[in-house]
Order: structure tokens, then C-alpha cells, then sequence
């Protein structure tokens, strides 16, 4: 410590680092080692990289790194594969689903999700989303969505609120001519081959932890082989909301949720969860 | 000796992809292909394979894409228009180096054009097709004999060079019927160590993308995909002549065009014509050198195609002036007769005498 000290510029002297007794500390909290130590990309209080640490909270803590593949979209998270300590595969915009549903129709043993944007999964990407999810593929579908085109700018997305402004919207959605805002989980949840489907947010500690609860269930579901599960998680842009993270995630509480209701929307019944082991 | 069987074109592509140890085969039904999918929908099942009718075109290739990143033995096929949704996804496994069969049934367009046969996607398929800069294997059968052995060759060379094969037929040698023997063909065991299946503690992650932000590691991917193909270029190229030992012209044709002008050869040999054939085998790469040396040896070469003239290109570049090279073409999937190309043969005789 001694050492440590003289080193330190002036300024930093005042704050006098506290010596460090790590062996009189439990370990409460770590960066799941399912998560590379590198830089993010991301902007300041944006929920990727937030999602993503849960995402491989799970991954470790279920201890399934070896038999998790997962798909990375076009979009802010284009690099999650650079984050996320599995194998990956990046997919052509909007295609992650078709992608995953080769993946898992080839290796049924594996946990295989996608990542997605709004532009990625509901713009382009609808059609082999609708489809992957109707077919019912045994695929983990982690839906992000931020109300806009973040990696592009902030384009107006199908998900930009009625009246949000974006740079293709300038004046505010106008509902009337582009149409409303696509409720992805609700449109998805409709569909036969939709297992679990549930709209999140990540914007407190509270709904962090929901999230992190409905991503283990989702991931857990995977082992019984009964469809597709649907996480829609709210997420902010702030870069292109053109607000401070604290503004964005009060946005998220007070605009977002009245078009996107955060809660379950599609829950397996309880004999669907039964003797896991006898489903192949 | 095996057992000669009677059977479609598409059909016997779709048996030797069985027999080629296809896993998996994602389709999108169109004519003149659909009985590939309708045949593999039934069979592959029965060999405990993966068979998927996708939502489209595009769903297809990038379910193929995700089975060739997961270390699969992949194949789709469509027909023109098809193909051009697939153009997108093709770029990707391209550029993320990744094994593939795709077959191609041309009919004749543009647009939604004819089901008819057509080599109308002669470009689309040799310079490029999707974004970027790339290339893929393409194989032309003339026969439907070829059809099925050019799915172990294509599975192969795919596998060898880490890059979509595509065979390029058309909508008459898929639909025709021939005698096909399905010859001996051993499943090779090929080094997949970079797919993503699941990362276990003993290697670090595999990831599979075609993205490259910085331009210096973009151009060092673009340089070694360049020095993949040149290595294709050295060593792929394949072909077949007839009569060229003798031949005074030349006729320049693929696929089905290639087998009526082995026809047309005849007439105009009968007629004191020394005509010559070759049929290039592969489209990419081009056997321009093989053209180029004949060009010392010919008065004249004549491009047959059955579109406005595609791969007439290529002969002209890989001759460099060095022999005149004409043209003749019918289209909308309309088959020229084989007397019809030694009048035409016969005109630019005529033409070229008399400059
Ligand atoms: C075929 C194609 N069209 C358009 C683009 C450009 N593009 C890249 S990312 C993107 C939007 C991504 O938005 P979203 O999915 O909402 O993700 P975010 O960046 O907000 O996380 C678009 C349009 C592309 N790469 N490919
Ligand atoms: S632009 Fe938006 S979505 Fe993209 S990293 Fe920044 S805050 Fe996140």
C-alpha cells in the first residue's frame, strides 16, 4: 500500500484509499465468468449490456456454458459474440430466428436463443419470427425493445411509441400513417407454438430482478422441449432518446408501459411442466 | 455393377444428397425444383435427417446458414426467383466461410418470368449475386447423371474450401427423365473444430460472422477469401470437348444448351463443318485457359446460351481478341433447334469470311 500511495497524482492522495481486507469480506458478487472481462461498446446506461449480464448470469448459475448457442442480431448488440463467453453465430438482420431454427433442430441437447432489437425481430425479421415462434421452435427468443432503430440512429422502429419523435418521425409517430405501435409479445403470444411469453424492463432494481427471474424460467423451459419462449424486455436508448439514463428509465415507467404492459402474457399450465426427464 | 435407375433430374439430386449424408435440407416450394423438397420430405425422415419446409426463400438460406455454422451437411435448392431472395444469405455464408450446397433450377425471366428452362442467372450465379465481393463453386449438369454426381462433388468442394457450391441446372434437366446410376461415395470426416456447437471449458468461444468493422481486418478477410479463390482457380476448374482435336470452331455451351449443341455438331460435321464442343463444367471457375489455347488452334467460337448473352462474356475475356466469338441465343425458354445454331454458326462463318 505504501507504494501504491507515492504513486498516486496529488489529487488522489486526499481520498485515501482504504486498505484492502478482502479475506474479511464474503464474495457477494461476481461478474459471471460466463461474461468476457472486455469493454463494451455500448452507450452509457443502455440496457445491452445489462441484458446481457443476466442473460450469462443464468447461463453460469444453470451451469449450461457448454451447451448454450446463442444468435446475435444486426443492430446495437451486432457484437454480443464479442461479450458472451459461448459459442455464437451473427445473423443477417432480422434473420436470427431461421438461424436458431436450423441450430436447434440439429442439436436438440443445446439451449439456443436469439437476441434481437425491435427493428431486427419486428421490422424485418417479423416473418421468420412469427413463423419460428408458430412452429413452435424449442428456442429462446430475447426480445429487445428500445422503441427505435438505435444502431442506425434512432429511426422510427414498428415499436416507436404513438407521437415519439425520432429522426424518421420528426413530427411524432402519426398513428394514422404508419400504423400503431406492434405489441410484439401480445401479437406472438397468440400463436400455438408460443410457450412462455413475458414484457420486462430492466429500468430498477425491481424489474432487473424480474427480468433475471423470467430469463431463468425461459431458459429452464428449454430442457422439456414444449416451444418457443418469448422475453420482450424494455429497454432504453438514451443516445437516441436523446435523454440521460435516469430520464430514460423514468420514460420507461411514466410512456412505455402504457403501450407495452410489463407482466406475463403467456404462462405454461402446470401439467405442461411436468416430469421434465420423460420429454425427449 | 449398380443398379441403373430411371429418374427425374431433381429427383436424383435429391436421392444423392442422401447419399451424400446431407443432414439437413431447408426448402421453399417452386417450380421447376419443388420435387427436391417433395422427395426429401419423404425420404429423409427415414434416415433420421432434419427436412423443413421454411416460411420463404430467405428463411431457407439462413436456416442453412445456421445449420453450416453448427458443423451441418447442408443443402436447399430453389429455382430464379428464389434464388434472388436468397442472394442476401448467400453473401453471409460467403463471408462467414461456411460450407454449402444450393441448387438452382433455372427457369427464364426476368421477374416471375416462365417455368421453363433458361440460363437466364448465368451473371447471378459467377459474378457474384449478393453484396460484397465473393464467390462461389458453381457446377453446370447437362445431364441427370450429373444432377446426382455433382451433390457429392458440391458437398466436397464445399466442405474443402469452406464455401457455398452452388450447382447451376435448369428447369429441363430437373424435370427430365435419364438413366442415373448412383455410384460408391464415402461420407469424409472433415475437421469442423470452428463450429458452434457449444463451448466446452477445453477451447475457447466459437463465433461465426461476416462482420469485419475495421477496414484493415476487413481487407485482410477480403484478401484471404481473394487468396481462397485463387487457389480455386489453380485448382477446380472442370470441363469436357468433343471434337476439339480437329475443330476449326468452336462451340461454347453449358447445362442443357451444351447437350443441343452436341447435336448441332454433328449436323454441321456431316456437312464438312469441323466443329468442336466445350462444355465448361465449372462456371466459376471459368476454364479460360483452357479457351485460350484453343483460340490458337480456331477460326471462330460461338456462345450458346439460353438467355441474351451472359457467358458469352467470359469467353471473349479469356480469348482477349485473340479469335472472333459469336453469340446465339433464344430466350423465355424457348430451346434453340440444333439446326437453327448451324445456320446461325453458318451465317457468322459467312460474315467473318468475307471481313
Ligand atoms: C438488410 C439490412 N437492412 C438494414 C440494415 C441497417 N440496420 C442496421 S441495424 C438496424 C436497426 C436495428 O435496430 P434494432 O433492431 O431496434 O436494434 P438496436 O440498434 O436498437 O439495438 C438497421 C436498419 C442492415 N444492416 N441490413
Ligand atoms: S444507440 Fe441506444 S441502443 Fe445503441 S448502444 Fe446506444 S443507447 Fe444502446
Amino acid at each position: 500500500m505504501q507504494t501504491e500511495e507515492l504513486l498516486l497524482p496529488e489529487t488522489a492522495l486526499a481520498l485515501k484509499v482504504p486498505e484492502c481486507r478482502q479475506e474479511e469480506y464474503e464474495m457477494v458478487y461476481h461478474r459471471p465468468r460466463t461474461l468476457l472481462d472486455v469493454n463494451m461498446h455500448y452507450c452509457p446506461g443502455c440496457a445491452h449490456s445489462l441484458v446481457h449480464k443476466l442473460i450469462m448470469e443464468v447461463v453460469e448459475e444453470m451451469g449450461i456454458q457448454e451447451k448454450t448457442v446463442g444468435v446475435a442480431p444486426v443492430g446495437c448488440s451486432v457484437f454480443a459474440y464479442d461479450y458472451m463467453d459461448i459459442d455464437m453465430q451473427e445473423a443477417a438482420h432480422g434473420r436470427a430466428a431461421a438461424v436458431a431454427t436450423a441450430m436447434k433442430r440439429l442439436m436438440p441437447d443445446k439451449f439456443v436463443f436469439t437476441y434481437q432489437g425491435d427493428g431486427d425481430l419486428a421490422a424485418i425479421g417479423i416473418a421468420e419470427t412469427l413463423h419460428a415462434i408458430n412452429r413452435g421452435e424449442n428456442i429462446l427468443i430475447v426480445f429487445m425493445n428500445n422503441a427505435v432503430y438505435g444502431m442506425t440512429s434512432g429511426q422510427m422502429a414498428p415499436t416507436t411509441l404513438a407521437g415519439m419523435k425520432t429522426t424518421t418521425s420528426p413530427d411524432g409517430r402519426d398513428v394514422g400513417y404508419y400504423g400503431a405501435p406492434i405489441k410484439v409479445a401480445e401479437l406472438m403470444a397468440n400463436l400455438p407454438g408460443a410457450f412462455y411469453v413475458t414484457r420486462q424492463a430492466v429500468n430498477s432494481a425491481n424489474a432487473v430482478r424480474r427480468t433475471k427471474k423470467a430469463l431463468q424460467h425461459a431458459f429452464s423451459y428449454q430442457s422439456l422441449h414444449k416451444g418457443t419462449c418469448l422475453v420482450e424486455i424494455i429497454g432504453n436508448c438514451p443516445s437516441n432518446w436523446k435523454m440521460t439514463p435516469v430520464e430514460a428509465a423514468r420514460f420507461i415507467d411514466e410512456e412505455m408501459v402504457k403501450t407495452f404492459p410489463l407482466g406475463d402474457i403467456k404462462v405454461p399450465k402446470a401439467e405442461d411442466l411436468k416430469n421434465p426427464e420423460e420429454v425427449q | 455393377m449398380k443398379e441403373i435407375k430411371l429418374m427425374k433430374g431433381n429427383e436424383a439430386l435429391a436421392e444423392a444428397a442422401i447419399l451424400a449424408g446431407c443432414d439437413a435440407y431447408f426448402g421453399y416450394p417452386i417450380t421447376p425444383q419443388s420435387e427436391v423438397l417433395e422427395y426429401l420430405a419423404r425420404e429423409m425422415p427415414k434416415h433420421n435427417r432434419i427436412v423443413l419446409q421454411a416460411e420463404s426463400e430467405v428463411a431457407s438460406i439462413n436456416m442453412v446458414y445456421g445449420a453450416a455454422g453448427a458443423g451441418f451437411r447442408v443443402m436447399t435448392s430453389s429455382s430464379s426467383p428464389g434464388i434472388s431472395l436468397m442472394q442476401e444469405g448467400i453473401s453471409y455464408i460467403a463471408g462467414a466461410e461456411l460450407p454449402c450446397l444450393i441448387v438452382n433450377v433455372n427457369r427464364a425471366g426476368p421477374g416471375l418470368g416462365t417455368i421453363q428452362p433458361g440460363q437466364g442467372d448465368y451473371f447471378q450465379s459467377v459474378k457474384g449475386g449478393g453484396h460484397g465481393d465473393y464467390k462461389m463453386i458453381v457446377l453446370a449438369p447437362s445431364s441427370v447423371q450429373e444432377m446426382a454426381d455433382f451433390v457429392y462433388l458440391g458437398f466436397d468442394l464445399a466442405d474443402k474450401y469452406r464455401n457455398p457450391v452452388l450447382i447451376l441446372s435448369d428447369g429441363a434437366i430437373g424435370q427430365m427423365m435419364e438413366k442415373v446410376q448412383f455410384n460408391d461415395y464415402t461420407i469424409p470426416s472433415v475437421d469442423k473444430s470452428w463450429a458452434t456447437t457449444g463451448k466446452p471449458a477445453t477451447r475457447s468461444r466459437n463465433y461465426i460472422t461476416s462482420l469485419h468493422i475495421q477496414p484493415e481486418k476487413m481487407e485482410q478477410h477480403n484478401l484471404k477469401l481473394n487468396a481462397k479463390y485463387a487457389a480455386i482457380r489453380e485448382q477446380e476448374v472442370r470441363l469436357e470437348e468433343y471434337n476439339t482435336e480437329d475443330a476449326e470452331y468452336l462451340f461454347v455451351a453449358y447445362g442443357l444448351s451444351a447437350r443441343i449443341c452436341q447435336k448441332a455438331m454433328d449436323i454441321a460435321r456431316e456437312k464438312g463443318i469441323k466443329v468442336g464442343l466445350l462444355r465448361p463444367i465449372t462456371l466459376y471457375p471459368y476454364p479460360d485457359q483452357r479457351l485460350l489455347q484453343l483460340a490458337s488452334q480456331v477460326k471462330l467460337m460461338l456462345s450458346v446460351e439460353l438467355n441474351s448473352g451472359q457467358m458469352v462474356e467470359d469467353v471473349k475475356l479469356a480469348v482477349s481478341g485473340k479469335v472472333p466469338v459469336g453469340f446465339y441465343g433464344r430466350l423465355g425458354g424457348m430451346l434453340p433447334t440444333p439446326e437453327e445454331i448451324v445456320e446461325h454458326l453458318e451465317k457468322i462463318m459467312l460474315k467473318n469470311h468475307a471481313n
